[in-house]
């Protein structure tokens, strides 16, 4: 259990990481450090947001995710888009060029991810209705900023709305859908996640609410570009339904999510310091009146994966355009009747926090602990530069009583070192007979 | 429980009329408590007192000092300032009544929910203030045992 519950799609790539400082500045939960040249992730720590990968010049962040062969260990192999899929071609107006691509690429059956936010949409605008649910309502769909509220909000997880996110909800429905309609057994079907996105590949390997992901693998959007690309060039159109509504398209932005709820008091937040910034508004309280949240770890929301290929921004109104023509409807409240009992739409495992941030068990030491990091913090430069392989000289100060640094490390704290230490050897040099002042004296 | 009588302090100064740095003293506190390994409900009540006693003193002080004190069985935020004192107590913690001067109105701040709000947060509140001498208001907060 413990391996499973560290597994992390983002990892590195120690050939090709240099040892610099860009992503241990940027990382959200403090959780990736420069030791001995090469950047170490702390497991415990990371939420898969991908904020490092985007901002590795060297390309020595990656996320792990399925080869596109990997779906050939299924007899049957469904494709589920994420509808930020659709923004990544140019001169695409109709999504069924997309899933028809899809199809010719070796899958089966393709089923919209859009398609079952619609459905997430059905099943949260219920939630509002009930006024003993803690307010703001958190939305649960970005899975990076779950596990952030788990790590840094803990005090928020009970506003994390408890309806799963539209990939687990589409898996379902599409695996169902295609072994009602083709007679075949559930485990012959193989059904894969197409992602922009690293924490979605770790929630399928392991879930944060639910016991088990219902998706048997993701396949990156940068894995079948190229060949997606080549299929949608040769098609014409083909007859397959899209069945997403605008709203359920709309998902890929930040704020489509919201504006599906057709509710006046959210917040949509993307970029995940903003997010935090957020965040910690509503843990303070200082948000009041507002019903519903939704935080979304990319730039711009899902467009701005770390896994697609597009420009984020242009994808952004590509998708605009696309959802504007989508021809599904909103799912009618029968429809969610039905579906509701059929598939497990809840997140019905407790989400549980983790206080990483934590200095000991024992509060008596994680006094004594915070007070040497105060002292420690003290004596060094306060320049924030990196070198020493910690994101700040405070977060150094915490790794040295933490036991995973020493003071050395510090540039600056070395170089005062080597300075004592060759006055020192002058000191002692003179005292040598024979030595510098014993000449003067003979002069 | 070994060392019962340990504690760790932390001062804060606050200016007066400051906007751009308010608040960071209190998320500092917030900080401090999560890596204490607080009970985050008790952290949430404690951010929420410090950051409404810290905009006190930006708003009606002449600026003063929020200080942090953590013992393993209790958390005290204090502010103290040099003036200009509360003339009615009982008054200013009534909800609605204020006064915030205009400008920080302006900036949605002075709904006269402070005191309040921080004696709805706090399982104490020890408030003492003299016209011209100045205000010192003590939250105490207990650490239950889990």
């Amino acid at each position: 259990m413990k391996l499973k519950e560290y597994y992390h799609s983002v990892t590195l790539r120690r050939d090709k990481c240099r040892g610099c400082t860009n992503c241990i500045k940027r990382c959200p939960t403090e959780a990736i450090r420069v030791r001995d040249g090469k950047a170490r992730i702390i497991a415990e720590r990371c939420i898969d947001c991908g904020e490092c990968i985007r901002v590795c010049p060297y390309h020595a962040k990656v996320a792990v995710t399925d080869p596109l062969s990997s779906i050939e260990r299924f007899r049957y192999r469904i494709a589920l888009p994420a509808p930020t899929l659709y923004g990544q071609f140019k001169n695409v107006s109709d999504i069924n060029v997309i899933l028809a691509g899809l199809k010719n690429l070796g899958f089966d059956y393709v089923y919209e991810v859009a398609r079952g936010a619609d459905y997430v949409t059905a099943f949260v605008k219920q939630a509002l209705k009930d006024p003993n649910r803690k307010r703001p309502i958190i939305s649960s769909s970005c899975p990076a900023i779950v596990r952030l509220i788990q790590v840094r909000f803990p005090e928020l997880i009970d506003n994390i709305v408890d309806v799963d996110s539209p990939m687990e909800i589409t898996a379902q429905l599409a695996r169902n859908e295609f072994c009602e309609k083709y007679g075949v057994k559930p485990e012959e079907v193989g059904v894969f996640f197409i992602t922009p996105c690293a924490a979605k590949m770790t929630s399928i390997r392991n879930p944060v609410g639910r016991k088990e992901s219902s998706v048997d693998g993701a396949i990156s959007i940068q894995e079948i570009y190229g060949q997606l690309y080549n299929q949608i060039s040769k098609l014409k159109r083909e007859d397959v339904a899209q069945m997403a509504s605008p709203f359920g398209v709309g998902w890929a932005n930040s704020g489509g999510e919201s504006l599906a709820l057709g509710i006046d008091s959210y917040l949509a937040v993307d970029g995940i310091q903003n997010v935090i910034r957020v965040l910690e508004e509503i843990e303070d309280d200082k948000l009041t009146d507002l019903e519903y949240f939704e935080g979304l770890a990319c730039p711009g929301g899902c467009v701005g994966g770390p896994l697609t290929v597009e420009n984020g921004f242009v994808a952004k109104n590509r998708i605009r355009k696309l959802s504007e023509k989508a021809k599904g409807r909103p799912v009618s409240e029968d429809e969610l009747h039905e579906v509701g009992q059929k598939i497990s739409w809840r997140l019905d495992e407790k989400i549980l926090p983790k206080p990483v941030m934590k200095l000991d068990d024992d509060i008596v030491e994680a006094m004594k602990k915070m007070e040497t990091i105060k002292e420690i913090y003290e004596s060094l430069p306060g320049l924030d530069c990196g070198s020493c392989g910690s994101p700040s000289c405070r977060t150094l100060a915490e790794d040295i009583v933490r036991g995973y640094a020493s003071e050395m490390d510090c540039v600056f704290k070395l170089r005062e070192k080597v300075k004592q230490l060759a006055l020192e050897m002058i000191e002692l040099s003179e005292k040598i007979p024979g030595g510098r002042k014993e000449k003067e004296r003979q002069e | 429980m070994t060392g019962g009588y340990y504690s760790i302090e932390q001062v804060f100064h606050v200016k007066a009329g400051d906007f751009a740095s308010a608040g960071e003293a209190s998320s500092q506190i917030k900080k401090i408590l999560k890596q204490l390994g607080i009970d985050s409900t008790l952290v949430r009540r404690v951010s929420i007192a410090a950051y409404e006693a810290e905009m006190n003193l930006v708003i009606h002080s002449v600026g003063g000092e929020l200080k942090l004190k953590v013992t393993p069985q209790s958390i005290v935020v204090t502010a103290e300032d040099k003036g200009p004192g509360i003339p009615d107590i009982d008054l200013a913690m009534q909800e609605g009544y204020s006064t915030a001067p205009e400008i920080a109105r302006e900036l949605g701040f002075g709904a006269g929910m402070g005191l309040p709000n921080i004696k709805r947060c706090a399982d104490r509140l020890n408030i003492q203030s003299k016209v011209g001498e100045g205000t010192l208001l003590e939250i105490y907060f207990d650490i239950k045992a889990r």
